[in-house]
C-alpha cells in the first residue's frame, strides 16, 4: 500500500506556463500511460456491464460446492456453490464507484485547501498547512476503520466520504508547494499588477499549470481509496451484503478458503486489485514523466549507445565494435 | 604562437540524442590549446562553447554522444594521449590531475550536504592515496588561503558561504592537484560586477604563479579581449574564427565576430557604438544550410546560403583562421 | 536544534489533534453503540468502570462539552482507556500493552529491512539506468499495487498450506510460555518469517521506486557532474554525492509511508492471527468493542508520531541546512 509514497518527492518542476493544448495531452502517447488507460478502460466496461456479463446471480447458491475452476465456473465456486466470477464481475462497479468518488472528493478538498493555502500565504497558509500536515501523519486506515464502524449502515457514498476525508492532505501539500512557486512567476505578478481579481488569477493563471499535479494527485488518491475500500470490506467493516472484491475476500477468509486449498476463491480478486492498481500507477508514471522529463527512459530511439552519467559515450563512425563494447560494460 | 600544444582537438563531432531525433551540437571542431596560454572561447548561448568544454573530458550528460573526432592531451615529456579512447579508470585518473574545470554557477556546483573540507579533500584522497589525513587538511587550508578565504571556513557548508566565496572555493578545488589545464566555464557570470573583477584579477595572479593553461568560456567577448591570449569564436556548433586577442579586437574578419564585438562595451580603450546582431541564434535542430550565420549576416552573398565555409587562413603566413566566404573563395 | 524543537512542537499539536478527533468521533456519530454494550454487561461493570466509559464516550448527557473534554483528558492522563469488551473485564490499556511489543517488533524490523534493501536497490537501479535492473520496475509496480493482506493470504496458501514450511498463524508456539529464553525467541522468529517477508515484499517497492526516481533526478545535478570531473571513484560519486543527497527526500517521505506501512502491518497481523494490535483491532471491530478500537487508534497514532520524530532527527543529522548557525 505504499504506492503513493513514490510521488511524494516530486520536484517542484512545473510544466512550462501556457503549454499548448496538444503538448498537454502528450503524456497520453507514452507506452506506460496507454497500457494503464487500456486496463482501466477494461475494468470500466466491467463496472458498467458486469451485472449483465455475469453468468450467474452472485448470491445464488448451487450444489457445486467449492469447485475448482471449470468451463461452467471459470473462477470456481464458494463453499455454498456461488460463482466466484459472477461475484467479481458484479463487484467491479462498487470498487470503481467508491474509488473514483473518493478520489474526486479528496481532490476537490486538496485543491481547495492546497491552492488557497499556497496563494493566500501568511497566517491562513500557516493554519491550512498545519491542518494538512496533521492529517498527513495521522494513520488513515485505523481512523477510517473506527469512523466506519461507528456508523450503523455503511453506504458506498459514506465510505467514499470517509476515505476522502482522510486522504486529501497528501495532494494538498504538493499543490500548495506548486502554487507557491507559481505565485512568484512573472506572469502571475503581472496579472496582479494589472489588477486582475484573485479568483481570476487562480482560475486562469494558476490552475491551468496545476493540471498535471492535480491529475496525478487524483490518480494517487483513487489507488489509495480502492485499497482502503477493499480493506474495509475484507475486515468486515463495510457492508458485506454489497458485492465488491473485498467482500469476496472477506467470505473466502471467514470460510477457511486457505485451509481448504480453495485458491480460486481469493486469487482472482487479488489479481484484479493488483491489475487495477498497476494500471493507475502506470498512468501516474506517465504524468510524472510529463511533469519531470528527467525521469523519461531512453531519449533517443537507438539502443546501440548506452548513456552513462559522467562518461559520455564515444561512438565514432568508422570504428566498428566500439558501440557494442560500450553496451556490454 | 610558437609554444608547444598541450591539447589538440580535431574534427570533434557531438550529437544530442541518437537516431532520427538527434541534433548536431558540434561540427568538425579543430582547436589547439598551447602550453601556458589563455584561450578564450566566445559565442552566444547555444553556440556549442560549453558543449565543447564538456566533450573534451567526456562529461556531457545524456543524451550527449561524441560521434567523431579526436582529443589529444600532450603530457609534458611524453607522447600524446587520446582522451576519447581512455578506459573509465584511466579517464578518472586523467580528470582533475591533468585537466580541471571551474563550472558555471558555483551555486549548484558544491554539494550542499558536504563541508568545504570534505569536498576539497576527497579529490586529494582519490588522486593522492598516499597522502595522510593531516596532510590533506593542510593542503586544503593552503588552497583556501591561495584564493583569499580564511582557513576557518574549511568546516563550513556551502549554504553558509556567499556566492563569491563559493566560486573561490571552486577555483581552489580546481587548483588542488595543480593541473596543466583549467577550463573555466563562465566562472564569473553569476556574480556581481565588483566580484567579477576581483575574481578575474585573482585568476590572473594565480595563473602567473602556477602557470597552467586556460580555456576561458564566456559570452562576454570584451572580458576575453582583456584576459586571453587567443580567442576562438563559435557559432552554430562550429568555430567561425580564431586569432590573437588583439587581432580579433582590432580587425575581426568574420561578420559574426564583428557583431559580437559591437554587442558589448569595451572594458578599456576608446568607446565604440553598440549595434548588436539582428535576429536570434538558430536552434540546433533547425540549422540553416550553408553558413549557419547567413540569415543574420549583413554581408551574405552568393555562396553563403548553400555552401559551408571552412576554417582557413585569410592570408598566407598569418596565424589566424576564419570560416567565411568573404575571405576564402568557394571551390 | 531549533529544527528539532519545531518538529517536536508540531507533533505535540498533532497528538493533541488526534486525541481530540478520538474524543469527537463517538460524540458526533448517530446512536450510542457504547451505551448498548454497557447495558448488555449490566451488573458486571463496577462504578469506576462505568464512570470511565461514560467519560470516554460522552454518555453524560447533562455535562457540557467542555466538562466532558476535561474529564476525557483526566482519564487519558491516568492511562485509563476504559474496559475492553472483547477481553472483558480487562482494561484496554493492559490489552494493548500485551500486544504492542509484537507489533513494534514486526513493524520495526520489517521497516528497517525494507528501507535498507529498497533504498539500496533504488540507488543502483537509478544510477545504472538502462541496465537489467530496469526490468525490476514493472514487477515492483505490480507488487506495490497488491494489498498487503492479499500477499499474506498467498504466502499462507503457498508456504503454510501447500508446502507447510512455516506456521499458519500466531506469534509463537502455544505450548511455550512467553519468556526471554531461546526456545521462545526462536519460535517467535520462526512465526515472524512469513508475516515479515509479506510486509517487506509489499513495502520495499515504494522505497525502490522513490529512491530510483530521486537518484535519476539528483544524477543530473551540477555537483554530481563536478564529482565526476574531479575523477572520484565511482563508489564515491554514487554514494557520497548522488545517493547521499537523493536519500534526503526519501527520509522526509518516510512520514507519509509510515502510515501506510503501519496500516499494512495491521492487516497482515489480521491475516496471520499475529498477536499484535492489528489482530486486536480486527477482533474489536468484529465485537464492536469501541473502547479497544479507540485505544488502538490512539496508541498507533502516538507511535507513528514518535517514529516520525525519530525520522526528523535523522534528517536533521543528514542535512546540514536544517542546522542553522550564525
Amino acid at each position: 500500500m505504499s504506492v503513493i509514497t513514490t510521488d511524494v518527492t516530486a520536484p517542484a518542476d512545473v510544466p512550462a506556463p501556457a503549454a499548448p493544448g496538444r503538448a498537454r495531452l502528450r503524456f497520453l502517447r507514452g507506452g506506460k500511460t496507454r497500457t494503464g488507460l487500456l486496463i482501466l478502460a477494461f475494468f470500466a466496461v466491467l463496472a458498467v456491464a458486469g451485472p449483465w456479463l455475469a453468468p450467474y446471480d452472485p448470491d445464488a447458491m448451487s450444489d457445486d460446492l467449492l469447485q475448482a475452476p471449470s468451463a461452467a465456473h471459470w473462477f470456481g465456486t464458494t463453499h455454498t456453490g456461488q460463482d466466484v466470477l459472477s461475484q467479481i464481475l458484479v463487484g467491479t462497479r462498487g470498487v470503481l464507484v467508491v474509488g473514483f468518488l473518493a478520489g474526486f472528493l479528496a481532490t476537490v478538498l486538496s485543491v481547495l485547501i492546497g491552492v488557497t493555502s499556497g496563494f493566500l500565504g501568511g497566517a491562513a497558509d500557516e493554519a491550512l498547512s498545519m491542518l494538512s500536515n496533521i492529517f498527513l501523519v495521522i494513520p488513515g486506515l485505523p481512523l477510517i476503520i473506527i469512523i466506519a464502524s461507528f456508523v450503523e449502515d455503511t453506504t458506498d457514498l459514506l465510505i467514499a466520504a470517509v476515505i476522502a476525508l482522510t486522504s486529501w492532505a497528501w495532494g494538498s501539500r504538493i499543490l500548495r508547494a506548486q502554487t507557491l512557486s507559481l505565485r512568484r512567476r512573472d506572469y502571475v505578478e503581472a496579472a496582479r499588477a494589472t489588477g486582475e481579481s484573485t479568483w481570476r488569477i487562480i482560475l486562469f493563471e494558476i490552475m491551468p499549470n496545476l493540471t498535471a499535479v492535480i491529475a496525478s494527485g487524483f490518480v494517487g488518491t483513487v489507488i489509495f481509496a480502492i485499497l482502503s475500500e477493499i480493506t474495509l470490506a475484507f475486515i468486515g467493516v463495510a457492508d458485506i451484503s454489497h458485492w465488491n472484491w473485498g467482500t469476496v475476500l472477506f467470505w473466502a477468509q471467514s470460510n477457511q478458503a486457505l485451509a481448504q486449498g480453495a485458491w480460486w476463491w481469493f486469487v482472482p480478486a487479488g489479481l484484479c486489485i493488483a491489475l487495477l492498481g498497476t494500471a493507475l500507477t502506470l498512468i501516474n508514471f506517465g504524468i510524472d514523466e510529463f511533469v519531470n522529463p528527467r525521469l523519461r527512459s531512453s531519449a533517443g530511439g537507438s539502443r546501440k549507445v548506452r548513456m552513462r552519467v559522467g562518461f559520455t559515450p564515444v561512438a565514432r563512425t568508422g570504428t566498428p565494435g566500439k558501440p557494442s563494447k560500450e553496451q556490454s560494460e | 604562437m610558437t609554444a608547444e600544444p598541450i591539447l589538440t582537438i580535431s574534427g570533434l563531432n557531438v550529437d544530442y540524442g541518437t537516431g532520427p531525433t538527434g541534433v548536431h551540437a558540434l561540427r568538425d571542431v579543430d582547436l589547439t590549446l598551447h602550453r601556458g596560454e589563455v584561450l578564450g572561447l566566445a559565442g552566444e548561448s547555444g553556440s556549442g562553447k560549453s558543449t565543447l568544454a564538456y566533450a573534451v573530458t567526456r562529461l556531457l550528460s545524456p543524451p550527449g554522444v561524441i560521434t567523431g573526432g579526436d582529443v589529444h592531451y600532450h603530457r609534458p615529456g611524453a607522447g600524446p594521449v587520446d582522451i576519447l579512447s581512455l578506459s573509465p579508470d584511466a579517464l578518472r585518473a586523467f580528470r582533475w590531475q591533468e585537466l580541471s574545470i571551474v563550472f558555471q554557477g558555483a551555486m549548484n556546483s558544491l554539494n550542499p550536504v558536504h563541508t568545504v573540507h570534505s569536498q576539497l579533500t576527497d579529490v586529494l584522497k582519490a588522486h593522492r592515496p598516499a597522502m595522510r589525513s593531516a596532510e590533506r587538511t593542510a593542503r586544503a587550508e593552503e588552497l583556501l588561503t591561495l584564493v583569499g578565504i580564511s582557513r576557518d571556513r574549511l568546516t563550513a557548508y556551502p549554504h553558509q558561504l556567499s556566492g563569491g566565496m563559493r566560486q573561490r572555493v571552486m577555483i581552489a578545488m580546481a587548483l588542488a592537484l595543480e593541473p596543466e589545464i583549467v577550463i573555466m566555464d563562465e566562472p564569473t557570470t553569476a556574480l556581481d560586477v565588483v566580484m567579477q573583477r576581483q575574481i578575474l584579477r585573482q585568476l590572473v595572479r594565480l595563473r602567473e604563479q602556477l602557470s597552467f593553461s586556460v580555456v576561458f568560456i564566456t559570452h562576454d567577448i570584451s572580458l576575453l579581449i582583456e584576459f586571453s591570449d587567443r580567442i576562438a569564436i563559435m557559432y552554430g556548433g562550429r568555430i567561425v574564427e580564431q586569432a590573437g586577442a588583439s587581432e580579433i579586437y582590432r580587425d575581426p574578419r568574420h561578420p559574426y565576430s564583428e557583431g559580437l564585438l559591437h554587442s558589448f562595451p569595451a572594458l578599456h580603450g576608446p568607446r565604440r557604438e553598440l549595434t548588436g546582431i539582428p535576429g536570434t541564434p538558430p536552434h540546433l535542430s533547425a540549422m540553416p544550410a550553408g553558413c549557419a550565420f547567413h540569415p543574420r549576416c549583413g554581408k551574405a552573398h552568393d555562396p553563403c546560403a548553400d555552401q559551408i565555409p571552412v576554417l582557413a587562413r585569410p592570408e598566407a603566413g598569418q596565424d589566424r583562421e576564419v570560416a567565411c566566404w568573404l575571405h576564402t573563395r568557394p571551390a | 536544534m531549533t529544527y528539532v524543537l519545531q518538529r517536536l512542537a508540531f507533533y505535540t499539536v498533532t497528538a493533541w489533534a488526534a486525541i481530540t478527533i478520538n474524543f469527537m468521533i463517538p460524540r458526533l456519530m448517530p446512536g450510542d453503540p457504547v451505551e448498548a454494550l454497557m447495558s448488555r454487561y449490566q451488573g458486571q461493570l463496577d462504578t469506576s468502570a462505568i464512570a470511565s466509559l461514560k467519560a470516554l464516550f460522552g454518555l453524560d448527557e447533562n455535562k457540557s462539552v467542555w466538562e466532558q473534554y476535561t474529564d476525557y483528558w483526566s482519564h487519558l492522563l491516568d492511562g485509563d482507556l476504559g474496559l475492553s469488551f472483547t477481553f472483558f473485564p480487562t482494561p484496554v490499556g493492559e490489552v494493548i500493552a500485551q500486544a504492542l511489543p509484537w507489533t513494534l517488533a514486526l513493524v520495526g524490523i520489517t521497516t528497517l529491512i525494507s528501507f535498507l534493501l529498497g533504498t539500496g536497490i533504488g540507488v543502483y537501479s537509478g544510477w545504472r539506468r538502462g541496465s537489467w535492473l530496469d526490468a525490476l520496475l514493472p514487477v515492483t509496480t505490480f507488487i506495490s499495487a497488491v494489498p498487503y493482506f492479499w500477499l499474506g493470504l498467498i504466502a499462507i496458501a503457498l508456504f503454510a498450506v501447500k508446502w507447510p514450511i512455516f506456521p499458519f498463524e500466531g506469534g509463537y508456539d502455544n505450548s511455550l510460555v512467553p519468556a526471554f529464553d531461546w526456545p521462545f525467541i526462536s519460535s517467535a522468529l520462526y512465526h515472524g518469517v512469513l508475516p515479515g517477508v509479506t510486509i517487506v515484499l509489499s513495502a520495499i517497492a515504494g522505497w525502490i521506486l522513490g529512491m530510483r526516481n530521486m537518484m535519476v533526478t539528483v544524477s543530473s545535478e551540477d555537483y554530481v557532474m563536478v564529482a565526476q570531473a574531479k575523477g572520484l571513484s565511482e563508489r564515491r560519486v554514487m554514494f557520497g554525492y548522488a545517493a547521499r543527497n537523493a536519500i534526503l527526500p526519501n527520509i522526509s517521505g518516510f512520514a507519509l509511508s509510515l502510515g501506510f506501512i503501519v496500516s499494512g502491518t495491521l492487516l497482515v497481523e489480521m491475516v496471520f492471527n499475529y498477536p499484535g494490535i492489528g489482530f486486536q483491532l480486527l477482533q474489536a471491530v468484529g465485537a464492536k468493542d469501541y473502547p479497544l478500537m479507540q485505544g488502538v487508534f490512539l496508541i498507533i497514532t502516538l507511535s507513528v508520531l514518535a517514529a516520525n520524530l525519530l525520522a526528523d532527527m535523522a534528517y536533521a543529522l543528514l542535512d546540514p541546512r536544517t542546522r542553522k548557525e550564525a
